[in-house]
Parts: structure tokens; sequence; C-alpha cells
């Protein structure tokens, strides 16, 4: 009986107890961030304030539990618009706040501040599903993309010219991840990626122009497998990328030409933007295989850390709670994953499977920039990390999302 | 609505899986890397981290004067810094400082407004012994306060070298953000003004590192050895054509009460000797930090201490610019050295219906070019004007350098105020000057200002062949092309000729520049000015050298409200280079130096050509 009641109010049981333990964690995490030798008022409280924002995310997520699976499919068009607008507002009168004070992602309304980017995420996922799940024929041409990729670009370029390059990369996460289970075939989804690649690869003309002929090879043994027109649009995009490489790179910020070169070699700039990467790094690794233990991590109480209870908050659990502190965190996140493609895997209903499928994309972003940043592997941009970093609005829609995704899914089980 | 087949969703659920296992694998294999097989590499990382480096900063280079004096060095200093890890620490270890230093609230918050996460941050640039042993004894209490040594600059000479060298100070955010200063940090002293500013970049050097070993309290244990430290290099060395005995000897003679510029140049490639400005300041108070209340009476001071007037001050040059109208006038052709005017001096002529005199009320007769220098007689000389014709007058004065800067090493310079057409009165006044403006232009009045540098430029090459080199206070200084008075050598000994008539006997400043051992030529000025109508400025612009040779220094004297030129200007001209030669021919130097002062005082000067 409670077992049922109890079901009814989560939906999913393992996925919410995976996530509820998640945000527990996270609590402790933000806790322990803020315990250093000379305490800040900033980072001292933050863990009071995450578990307030965590008592709101509980109501939101009953709330929507409790909203038809159908009106849910009716705001997204709406929401979407709205959110779009809320973006625009944000490039207006936007403010940064706290440790994301460069970056003017922030709209106040009263007393509260809170980022119209995370709201516009979900709204996205939503519109994107909505878009996606009513057409009739599976989105395998690149002209099918062409209005998917619009609906994720209004946003995503609005996030980008914040500027904030971490939740823009979280978009093209959602995009993926919802073509992928609309049935794009995966070479093109590649595809799609090369201009990116070769953007990348042109700063190097000898590398590229190899690339650039094993594409074309490429392009030619699959030549019965792929329409023309999608491989001759590849092939000029790739060649327009390699040509406006170096001007788009003349037009970015200092700082974000900065980290772009300190991820390629972080002791570039030590003291500067490398400071980051090589502090969390130390951190991270002198962790060891079992950590300094909860809170005594010196690397953090020194206050060498970075934005710690926020994006860098992995560095403190590697740091702390060592290899096997990381490979649980890991191993509870690829559980969340888990549930989610599972979820999405029963699921009939294309508009459910494809939100699902925009969540999981989104998070699988988060997770692996956030915390691949910490490590090296990928450049510094300030993304946080789902459940674990402080962050009111983030917290509040990570929530909402596991809300509206169990909803969506329990919804057609009753119906089938 | 499509429904997606079972078959198609178990395939891409499994694709995913297989995504994320790829995608999380790759994390969990980096984080092995790096806390299972570098993790000792990254202990012994996180245990030197407590050391924290600290910016040492390198010693300014010195400038030394021609001789090899030292005008600017460095002396041991002491700064106060505080080296925490956050903003809050840093603020709670100001708080304990302030009683200490006796920093006002103000002061306070300036200081915390410098602040920057993991950079030191100077509390007093210059702290006196007795507050540094103050604060080592209480080393205890105040955790991340770090007392540095570090080169203070020096000026030898203070006063007397103010305006030419400049001063340090602090790197503003303003200057921190000029793509000059982008390999510049907070912190670093940087040349605000003069030579210190020209040459910023080659007297600073690079800082060097330190590193203190912090302790678990972020108390700062003690500099930590054997760690890789670097002293940084000391900037770069610089030899200036100054003399630093010649600047101050004219500190010394310059009165005190009034305010003005000396400029002396070397005519053998331009090179300036001395550059002084008076009222002037002491450079040696901006070291430390300079408190509000100082820096405002600086720059309040109606006197304007900072300006260096040489450089910056422009001044209606009055007769001095009646050697130009000569040079013009023999390089046109229009006048030749033995010919008389038209008109005698009778006191003054009329044009256009209305009197223009001459200083001299009784009149000059008739006067040859010499004669009329001589006199400055400004009846020939508005004639001469008539004979070039406003056109040409403008056109060579600007071609001369009047409308222009000197082009001196120096960061400021003004531009000389000149007419380079005819528009410039419409600009300027708003009507269409007829050809009798010339008669005022002859003369040196009419819209005609000039720094005493560009006069000095201009008697500069009256003092060698007609070419006067840019002006320039470093030692071999890149060559750059000389502009040149077309006239010839036999005019420039026609326009010498008439300067000597001003210091010979009977001449009007002959009195107070005659000297024992040189020879003095030199032209008096007095020109009106709109501040104060009833005191004209003072000018003595003049050469000097051993009898019967080459001029060997140049000097320019301007006193604001000097009234006289040969009774203010001209001694200072005279004993200014009077030293100079003195020590350059190896003579004893002696105070009393003009034959106006071996009278004064009673001494018998048998050289004198009464």
């Amino acid at each position: 009986m409670i077992d049922h009641l109890f079901k009814r109010w989560v939906g999913d049981p393992a996925l919410f107890l995976a996530v509820l333990l998640m945000t527990s964690f996270g609590v402790a995490m933000i806790y322990s961030a803020g315990v250093l030798n000379i305490p800040s008022p900033v980072t001292e409280n933050a863990w009071i304030r995450q578990i307030q924002w965590a008592g709101i995310a509980l109501v939101a997520f009953t709330v929507i539990r409790q909203i038809g699976a159908r009106w849910i499919e009716w705001i997204a068009v709406p929401g979407y618009f709205g959110s779009v607008l809320l973006l625009v507002a944000t490039l207006i009168w936007g403010t940064g706040s706290g440790t994301a004070s460069g970056v003017n992602s922030f709209l106040a309304i009263g007393p509260v501040q809170f980022q119209p980017s995370e709201l516009a995420k979900l709204a996205t996922i939503l519109a994107l599903a909505r878009y996606l799940g009513t057409r009739p024929e599976d989105p395998t041409t690149l002209r099918a993309l062409v209005a998917p990729a619009a609906i994720v670009g209004v946003p995503l370029v609005l996030v980008i010219l914040q500027p904030d390059l971490g939740t823009a990369l979280s978009f093209a996460g959602i995009l993926f991840a919802a073509l992928f289970w609309a049935g794009t075939p995966i070479a093109l989804l590649l595809l799609l990626v090369t201009p990116g690649v070769a953007l990348v690869l042109s700063f190097d003309p000898r590398i590229w122009a190899v690339c650039f002929v094993l594409l074309i090879g490429a392009l030619y043994l699959y030549r019965y497998r792929l329409f023309l027109v999608e491989s001759l649009s590849v092939i000029l995009a790739s060649l327009v990328a390699g040509t406006i490489a170096t001007p788009l790179w003349n037009s970015l910020a200092d700082y974000q030409q900065n980290r772009i070169l300190v991820y390629l070699d972080p002791s570039v700039d030590p003291r500067g933007a490398g400071y980051h990467v090589i502090q969390s790094m130390v951190a991270i690794g002198s962790g060891g295989p079992t950590g300094k233990g909860f809170t005594a991590g010196t690397q953090k109480r020194f206050d060498f850390l970075p934005e710690q209870h926020t994006d860098f908050i992995f560095s403190v659990i590697g740091e702390e709670l060592g290899y096997l502190g990381t490979v649980l965190t890991l191993l509870l996140f690829a559980f969340i994953l888990f549930r989610l493609v599972k979820m999405a895997e029963g699921e009939a209903d294309p508009f459910a499977g494809l939100v699902i499928f925009g969540i999981f994309g989104a998070w699988l972003v988060h997770i692996f920039v956030n915390v691949g940043m910490t490590v090296g592997m990928v450049p510094v941009t300030g993304i946080p990390l789902p459940f674990v970093s402080y962050g009111g609005t983030f917290l509040l829609m990570s929530w909402v999302a596991v809300g509206v995704a169990t909803k969506l899914a329990g919804e057609n089980e009753r119906s089938l | 609505m499509r429904v997606v087949h079972p078959h198609d969703r178990r395939r891409r659920a499994t694709a995913a899986l297989g995504i994320i296992a790829v995608v999380l694998g790759a994390l969990a294999v980096q984080f092995f890397r790096v806390q299972m097989l570098q993790s000792t590499d990254y202990m012994l990382q996180s245990e030197s981290n407590r050391l924290r480096p600290l910016p040492v900063a390198a010693p300014r280079g010195t400038i030394f004067d021609r001789n090899g004096k030292v005008i600017a060095d460095n002396i041991p200093g002491y700064a106060i810094l505080i080296l925490t890890e956050s903003r809050d620490a840093t603020r709670g270890t100001l708080e304990g400082l302030k009683p200490l230093l006796g920093l006002s609230d103000e002061q306070t918050e300036n200081v915390m407004a410098r602040y920057r996460r993991h950079e030191p941050l100077v509390v007093d640039y210059d702290a006196d012994f007795e507050t540094v042993s103050t604060l080592q004894e209480r080393r205890e209490d105040l955790p991340g306060v770090v007392i540095e040594m570090r080169p203070k600059r020096r000026y030898n000479g203070g006063p007397a070298v103010a305006h030419a060298l400049g001063y340090v100070n602090e790197i503003t955010a303003e200057e921190l953000s000029d793509p000059r200063f982008s390999e510049y940090e907070q912190g670093l002293l940087v040349g605000k003004v003069g030579i210190e500013r020209q040459y910023e970049e080659r007297l600073q050097g690079r800082r060097g590192v330190r590193y203190l070993e912090v302790d678990a309290l972020g108390r700062i244990v003690g500099s930590l050895a054997g760690i890789e430290e670097g002293p940084g290099d000391p900037g770069e060395d610089i030899h200036l054509t100054l003399d630093l005995e010649l600047m101050e000897w004219i500190h010394e003679i310059f009165p005190d009460s009034l305010a003005g510029a000396v400029i002396a140049l070397d005519p053998a490639d331009g090179g300036v000797l001395a550059m002084y400005s008076a009222p002037t300041f002491d450079p040696n108070a901006f070291v430390g930090e300079l408190t509000p209340e100082e820096w405002g009476a600086l720059e309040s001071d109606p006197g304007k201490p900072l300006l260096n007037r040489t450089v910056m001050g422009l001044y209606p040059p009055g007769s001095t610019w009646k050697l130009a109208a000569a040079a013009i006038g023999l390089d046109r052709g229009v006048v030749g050295p033995d010919e008389f005017m038209e008109e005698p001096c009778t006191g003054g002529i009329v044009r256009g219906g209305e009197f223009r005199g001459c200083w001299e009320a009784d009149g000059h007769g008739y006067l040859d070019l010499a004669g009329a220098i001589a006199n400055s007689c400004n009846v020939y000389f508005y004639q001469l004007g008539e004979r070039i014709g406003l056109d040409a007058m403008i056109e060579d004065g600007t071609r001369i350098g009047f409308a222009e800067q000197c082009g001196i090493d120096l960061p400021q310079e003004s531009r000389g105020i000149f007419p380079e057409s005819r528009d410039f009165w419409q600009r300027q006044f708003g009507y269409e000057p007829l050809d009798g403006e010339v008669l005022s232009v002859a003369i040196g009045q009419g819209p005609n200002s000039q720094t005493p540098l560009k006069m000095a430029q201009f008697y500069l090459a009256l003092a060698r062949d007609g070419s006067a080199p840019t002006p320039h206070l470093i030692a071999n200084p890149d060559p750059t092309e000389d502009w040149r008075l077309d006239v010839t050598a036999e005019d420039i000994e026609v326009l010498r000729e008439g300067l000597r008539g001003v210091t010979s006997p009977g001449g009007t400043a002959w009195y107070r520049t005659s000297l024992e051992h040189w020879e003095v030529l030199g032209k008096t000025g007095t020109s009106q000015n709109a501040q104060d109508t009833e005191r004209p400025h003072a000018w003595f612009t003049g050469m000097a050298g051993p009898w019967g040779k080459d001029p060997e220094i140049v000097v320019v004297v301007l006193v604001e409200f000097g009234e006289s030129g040969s009774q203010i200007a001209a001694p200072i001209m005279a004993k200014t280079a009077d030293f100079y030669l003195r020590k350059q021919h190896g003579i004893e130097i002696d105070t009393i130096q003009t034959l106006q002062e071996h009278d004064a005082a009673g001494r018998l000067a048998p050289w004198a050509r009464r």
C-alpha cells in the first residue's frame, strides 16, 4: 500500500531515489566546499540555501506530477516562445551573479534571481519533442533537420550571446539526443559534426587537408547510402568552416581564446586561465585512491580551488573522496542516465520518448563537460553538475525535468 | 501520431547505453590516470601549493647624466603587502593593520579597491622603519602580512630635475587597460611623466618571484629557500644629455618667487643640457604614496608646479622672434645686411592711419640689419615685414617649424601657435587678415606663441650653421633629419652680429650678461600677455662660448611676468652659460659672474670692456 502510494508520488522509484541521493550528496559536498581555513560568507552557508532550494524543487516535482501529461504537451509551444523572450530580456537586462559574475545569465524578478537559460533548456526539449513527435517521417535527410536545428538554434545563439558557451553546448546535446531518438542515422549526425571538427582542425592546415580528403573518401565509399545533397552540403560546410576559422577565432573574447589555449596546454598561463585547471587537477590527483577525507581537502581548505561549490564541485569530490568517490559518483550518474534510457525505451508515445531523450542529452553534456573540465579533458566552460553543483534554478529545473519525464512515462503506462 | 516500433526503440536504447558507457568510461579512465597513476606527483604539488609566489619588484634602471653622475637610482625601501586566500581574509587583515599604519576609512577602502584574488595587495609602498619594526613584533596577529624589501626610487637633485625626469607611481586601472602596458601587472610602479614615462619600458625591467610558505592557518611562516626563485631582471640603465650639476645650479639661481623656464642645448648635437621649470616640486615625494591632500595641493596650486613650462608653456616670443623675421628676409633676398629701410626710426611709423610705435620713443634713426637687431627696432622690422609680405612670412615661419612640435623625447610637448595660412585668422578670430597684419608678426606679436624649447631650437640653428637637430634628452638618440634655416654662413654671421650688439658695451643686456671668460650673444624679449597687461613676460634667448669661437651652449630663459628681458632673464642666461662653460673648460666656479655682480660685490673686473 505504502509502496503503491510512493510509486504514485514519484513515478519511477529507482530514478527518484537515485536523484534524491545525488541531491543529498550534492548538499554534503557543498557543505564541505564551504569548510575553509578562512571561512567566506559566500560559501559557508551555501549548503543551507541549497537545502532550501531542494525543498522547493521537491514541491515543484510533486506539483508537476499532478499536472496532466496533455497539459505538458500543450505548454510546449507557448513555453518555448516565452522562454526565448526571456532569453532576449536577459540579454538586455541580465546581470551576473555570484561565481558567474562574468556572464550576464541572470534575470532578477523582485528579490529572486534566476537563469532563464535553464528554463529555456526544458522548454526547448518540450518544443523539439513536440515538433519531431508529430512528423510523419523520420528525420533522415538534411532538409528534415533544418527545422529541429532552428528550434534549438534560436535559444542556443541567444545563450552564446550572454556569453555562456557551456549552456550552449548542452543545447547541442539536446538536439543530437532528440534527433538520435527520432531516428536520424548516426552517420548523418556524425556528418553534421564534421564542419565543427573542420573548424577546430583548420588551425593546422595540413591536418585539416588530410581530414578533408578522408571525409570526401568516406562520402564516396558510402555514396549509395547517402543523398547527394547531404554529401555536397557537408563538403561545402567543411570548406566554409575551414575558411572562417581564423576570423571566428579573432572575434572571440580574450578570455574565451584563453580558455581554449589553456585547454590545449594548461601550463601556458599557470596564474591566469590555466590556474583553474591546474589547481583542480592537483586537488583531484592528490586525492589518490581513497581521498583526504570528507571536509579535509587541503587544496580546497586553502581556497586554491576556483568556484569550488559550483562549477568545480567535482574537484572537491575527487580530492576528499578519492578515486573511489569519483567512480561511485560516476556510477550513480550512469544509473540515472540508464533509468532515463530505459524509460524512453518502454515509451511508445514519441513525444514522451523524445522529451526523455532530450533531458538525457542535456544531462550527458553537463556531466561530461563539467567533470571533464576538472581533469583537463574539456575546456573550462562554466557549466554546473546536475543535482550536485550549488545553484537554485538549475537544481529546481533538473527536478522539474525528472517530474516531467516520470509523468509522461507514467501517463502512457496507464493508457497502454 | 507516429509510433516508433519497439524493436527500433530497443536498438536505439542499446546504442544510448553504449554512449553512456563510453562517455563516463572515458572520464573514469582519465580520473584513473590522475588519481591512481599520477597521484604521487599531484600530492607533492598539493604540498608545495602551500607556497605562495610573491612577485619581487625588479630595480628600475638607473638614470645617468652626461658626466656619468646618477640622477635617479634606487635605495632599499619597505613595502607592506597582504597575501591571503580571499577577499574577506584580506579585509580582516587590513582592519588589523589600520590602527598600526594609521589608515583612514577612506584610505582603507582605496586599498581594498585594488584587491585581486591570488595577487598580493600592496597596502603601503614606502613604509618607514618604525612601522616595519612594529609590524614585525605583531606578526603573529596579522596573518598574511608580508614586509617586502623593494627598491625605492631616489632622485638626486630633487626639485632641480623634477620636470625633465618626471616621477613614478602606482599603475592605474586606466593604464592597465592601455595596450602599451599589456605586459604590466597591478601594483607595479610606472613612470608617469617626463623621462620616466618616455623610457618606461626600458627602465622597468622584469619582475622576479619569491616563494613564501603559508602555514595551516594561512599565516606566512617564512620565505622558502631552495625553490626556484628568480630575482628578475633589473631595468636598463639610461644615459641622458642632461648635466645634473648645471640643473642644480639653475635651481639655485632662479628667483624663488618667480615662475618660468630655462632650457640649455648643446650646439654639437642638440642634446638638452638643462631643463628647468619653476615653480617646481620634489619628485621624491611621489615615491611613497602621496596623500590626497598633498596631491590636491600640487594640482590646484595656482603656480602650476606640475607643469613643465619648457615644453608645455606657450608664450608670445616677442622680440626674440625678430631673428626669425630677419632670417626670412635674408633668405628671400628682400633685404641686404647693410641696407637701411626707407623710413628711419623716429619713434614710430603710421600705417593704415594708425600709429605703430617703436619701444624707443626718441627713435633709432637709420639702422642696418645688425643694428636693428641690436636695438630691437620695431620700425625697422615693420618695414622688413612689409617687404617680406604676409603670405611669405607665414609660409616661411611655418616651414621653419613654428606651428609644430620639436619632437623632443618627452611624452608631452605643446605645438607652437603660428598661422599656417590666412585661414588661421578666419578660424581663430573670424576675420580675413589685412596685409598689415605682417607688421605685428614681424616683431613677434600677433597670433604667435611658442614654447621655450622651440625658441631654443631656433637659436640652436643660429649657433650652428643654420641647421638644428631635434632636441633630445637621451644620449645617442636615433638620428633624425635636421631642419635648417635657408640662410648662408655669411647671413648667420650677420644675425650673430646683431645679437652681439645686444650684449656688447652699449647694448641693453651688456651690463648683466658680460662675463670674464666667455662671449655671450643674445636677444631680449618682452612679450605682452593677456593675464597681466602691466607685467609682460621676459625672454632672453642666447648662446655663449669662448671668445672668437663657435658657441658651446644655447640657453633660453623665460620668466613669467618678469617685465624686463635684460634685467631679469638675461642674467639667468649668462650665469647658466658661465657655470657650464667653466666646468667644461676646467675653470673654477665663481658665484660672482656677471659684470653687474662684480660691481655690486665691489669686485674689480679688469676684463670688462666698458
